[in-house]
């Protein structure tokens, strides 16, 4: 039996049709293409028709919110005017997709416009609040003694050559490694005690250490206080501001690597244990490290927390205008502090040095934050090695050549960077 | 061929191996230290609460129900009562939750369903640097670049809408001379800054609950023909529900104890009012930091009350929150 495939070479050949029983199938064939094919249309791009009834309104919304604020209404001012082209951009755009559809169609394309919008406002109100900081206090920033020199001896009209904002730079970064020193060992032990030791006891401890997260923290500083600076323990000092910071922090930080331990697979413990380790040991050499990521970031927003915090200094730390470098000697500055104590001062040399200080700690913030961002970051295409531990029985030469350490390959474990959202996907591999 | 089984000796019994129950030398220690670093956070955290208990309850039995009525913080003629500070942080929380709320959600819902792949981690990183941001920083952008056109704001919204009582002020806003001091410095200023702080906070738990709706059901929709914001508010919103909630709690939560940018902003009055508009207003936060450093004795434990009350009223709403987060469907898998 045979099949034609061909098409017939020539048109003027009739095909002959087979009859019935001859023993060949003859497929159907496609007839020549009468028209070009049109071209097939872009499925991702939008037509012409759409893009004008997508950006449109926009134009025409400003257009309408300018005859309304400039020339119809008294609305004129930036806030309004950005307010009601909104607003237009809004009805616009209903009116257009009422054109074009019913009340799903309306919807859809009015919130295609808001939700982007909403978005908008929120990032450049971010990029203000920062980027104003930074322009307010440029002409501080450009003095070098601004970073040399501390505050003593200088009054408010003195020009920003002289003095600057070291004591408070200096201030803030003793009164923070201090709660940091405390606050990181009990932070994370307790996060050990409440997810490895566990128990009834654990649960009352979680359970107060949670609420104590709601703890305000001018609430915290008021507590170190009166039982630290009333009684006379501590004058008005960095060290009491330090143990004010680590009041308010300790369960900031507590909770937080709570909840990175918690995330940590149960089967890699389980594994540890069943290789026979003891729970310390898989504590410190499974549990930690997996969470490692993820217990840096929570550590490290929690400083940028704490080196931003003003209200607990306000009542705990006293403001002074010279160096100290001894946390128990006395009063001692902080940026925050300078900050709040320079620019409602009404000086305007003064202000500007606020601003300079708030860039400062910003800057500082904004390191603080990159840090942690970039050990959190899931490092996907460049893995981590790790050493084996050292043999100690002597192996066959053939399988260990001595003295090489053999090199494991674990994918770095891509938590999520926000110690508050970490997600068990992954894992060690 | 044959295999022999091993044959056990006669007259030999099977005695299991004595397994130990307790731990042995180092887990030991490592529990016993655990233990105590658990029991001295526990000791800390606390103790500030039984010391701000203790201390409150000489202070509640003395002036009774008026501290919580009594508007004038006078402790000279033995007049103390939180009552207007309790009034503007609450009214400051609300202006701050009323513009933080919506533009979290807009934020949230950009992030997780509407703004391009490739700028969302971008996006993430941005609304998290927001939250780490120090709060003096939001407190001199509240009142050196935004009270100015709050200002302008607040005039506009009392003279179109100041038939609402919460929009009235005492002052006539068609006068030929306006005063405009009377329009700064208020709660609706002070609201704006803690709006920017409580934002990210809660839009962070937002984006969350929304990026975990499920995708079979998100594609479910779109395969039948949905819209977008047919497919959110079908899929994403329904499912979502509990975390928009608990995030807006958590938010207000912060908002109640804010002080730094608060007192920047606003100008301190003892009065319990409802015109957010109109300058002037205090909160708790805001009371003791200007108060502490005067009081001795039975003022020092009046104060100690009002950082109770605001702790107490944090801890209702942030537990509400939780409770609300955990028990959405949402909530369901995020422990997981």
């Amino acid at each position: 039996m045979t099949t034609t495939l061909e098409r017939p070479t020539t048109a003027t050949v009739e095909p002959q049709r087979p009859t019935f029983g001859s023993g060949i199938t003859e497929l159907p064939l496609l007839d020549p293409p009468t028209t070009p094919a049109p071209p097939q249309r872009a499925l991702s791009q939008a037509t012409d028709e759409e893009l004008f009834s997508r950006f449109g309104p926009i134009i025409g919304g400003f257009a309408l919110a300018w005859l309304i604020c400039y020339r119809l209404l008294p609305w004129n001012g930036l806030v309004g005017y950005l307010l009601v082209s909104l607003v237009c951009i809004l009805a616009l755009t209903a009116v257009v997709g009422g054109l074009r559809g019913g009340i799903t169609e309306v919807q859809d394309r009015v919130m295609n416009v808001l939700v982007p919008a909403g978005a908008l406002i929120v990032f450049v109100a971010l990029a203000s609040a920062v980027i104003f900081t930074f322009y307010r206090g440029f002409e501080a920033l450009l003095h070098v003694n601004i970073y040399t020199q501390d505050m003593s001896g200088i009054g408010p009209k003195d020009s920003l050559d002289k003095g600057g904002v070291l004591h408070a730079i200096v201030g803030s970064l003793i009164e923070v490694f201090i709660a940091i020193a405390i606050v990181v060992p009990l932070g994370i032990g307790t996060a050990v005690f409440m997810t490895e030791v566990g128990g009834p006891y654990a649960k009352v401890v979680r359970t107060v250490v949670e609420s104590m997260t709601a703890l305000p923290s001018i609430v915290a500083g008021l507590f170190i206080y009166t039982t630290v600076i009333l009684t006379g323990i501590l004058p008005k000092s960095g060290a009491a501001a330090a143990l004010a910071i680590g009041v308010m922090m300790l369960p900031i930080i507590a909770r937080a690597a709570d909840v990175v331990l918690r995330v940590v697979p149960g089967s890699l413990r389980e594994a540890s244990l069943a290789l026979g380790a003891s729970r310390w040991k898989t504590v410190w050499h499974v549990v930690l490290p997996t969470a490692r990521p993820g217990l840096a970031t929570a550590v490290i927003l929690g400083v940028a927390r704490g080196v931003g915090e003003t209200s607990p200094l306000l009542l705990t730390s006293g403001v002074t205008s010279s160096l100290k470098l001894n946390p128990f000697d006395g009063v001692m500055t902080s940026l925050p502090l300078f900050i709040f104590s320079t620019v409602r001062s009404g000086e305007p040399i003064y202000e500007v040095r606020g601003f300079g200080a708030a860039a400062i700690l910003m800057t500082l913030v904004l390191l603080l934050f990159t840090g942690a961002r970039l050990l959190a970051r899931p490092r996907r295409d460049k893995s981590r090695t790790i050493r084996a531990p050292r043999q100690t029985t002597p192996q066959p030469a053939a399988e260990l050549p001595s003295g090489e350490p053999v090199l494991v390959e674990i994918a770095d474990s891509p938590y999520p960077n926000d110690a508050t959202n970490v997600r068990p996907t992954g894992g060690i591999k | 061929m044959t295999t022999y089984l091993p044959t056990r000796p006669e007259g030999v019994e099977d005695t299991p191996r004595t397994l130990k129950k307790g731990m042995t030398g180092v887990d030991k220690v490592f529990e016993i230290s655990a233990t105590t670093i658990g029991t001295i956070v526990l000791l800390i955290t606390g103790g500030i609460g039984l010391f701000l208990l203790g201390n409150s309850i000489p202070t509640l039995r003395y002036y009774g129900w008026s501290f919580f009525t009594e508007t004038q913080w006078n402790p000279e003629q033995n007049v103390v009562g939180i009552a207007a500070v309790l009034g503007g942080t609450v009214s400051i929380a609300f202006v701050a939750l009323a513009l933080a709320v919506p533009l979290a959600f807009l934020t949230a819902l950009y992030i997780s369903d509407y703004a391009p792949p490739n700028l969302k981690p971008t996006l993430i990183s941005a609304v998290d640097l927001m939250s780490a941001v120090p709060s003096i920083i939001y407190g001199l952008w509240g009142f050196f670049l935004v009270m100015p056109y709050a200002g302008d704001v607040a005039r506009w919204l009392h003279r179109w809408m100041g038939w609402l009582p919460i929009f009235d002020v005492q002052t006539d806003p068609n006068s030929a001379f306006v005063d405009q001091t009377r329009y700064i410095q208020s709660a609706f200023c002070a609201g704006i800054a803690v709006a920017m702080m409580v934002l990210p906070m809660i839009a962070s738990v937002m984006r969350e609950v929304f990026s975990q709706s499920p995708p079979g059901e998100r594609e479910a929709a779109l395969a039948l023909g949905a819209t977008r914001w047919g497919m959110v508010q079908s899929v994403v919103l329904p499912f979502g529900r509990g975390g928009m909630i608990g995030g807006t709690m958590l938010g207000l939560g912060r908002a109640l104890g804010e002080t730094i940018a608060v007192l920047l902003i606003i100008s301190q009055a003892e009065e319990l009012k409802w015109r957010i508009l109109e300058t002037g207003t205090n909160n708790i936060s805001a009371l003791i930091a200007n108060k502490f450093g005067t009081a001795t004795g039975a003022q020092m434990s009046a104060l100690l009350t009002a950082g109770l009350v605001l702790f107490v009223l944090t801890l209702i709403v942030n537990t509400l929150a939780a409770i609300v987060v955990s028990r959405s469907r949402s909530g369901a898998d995020a422990e997981a």
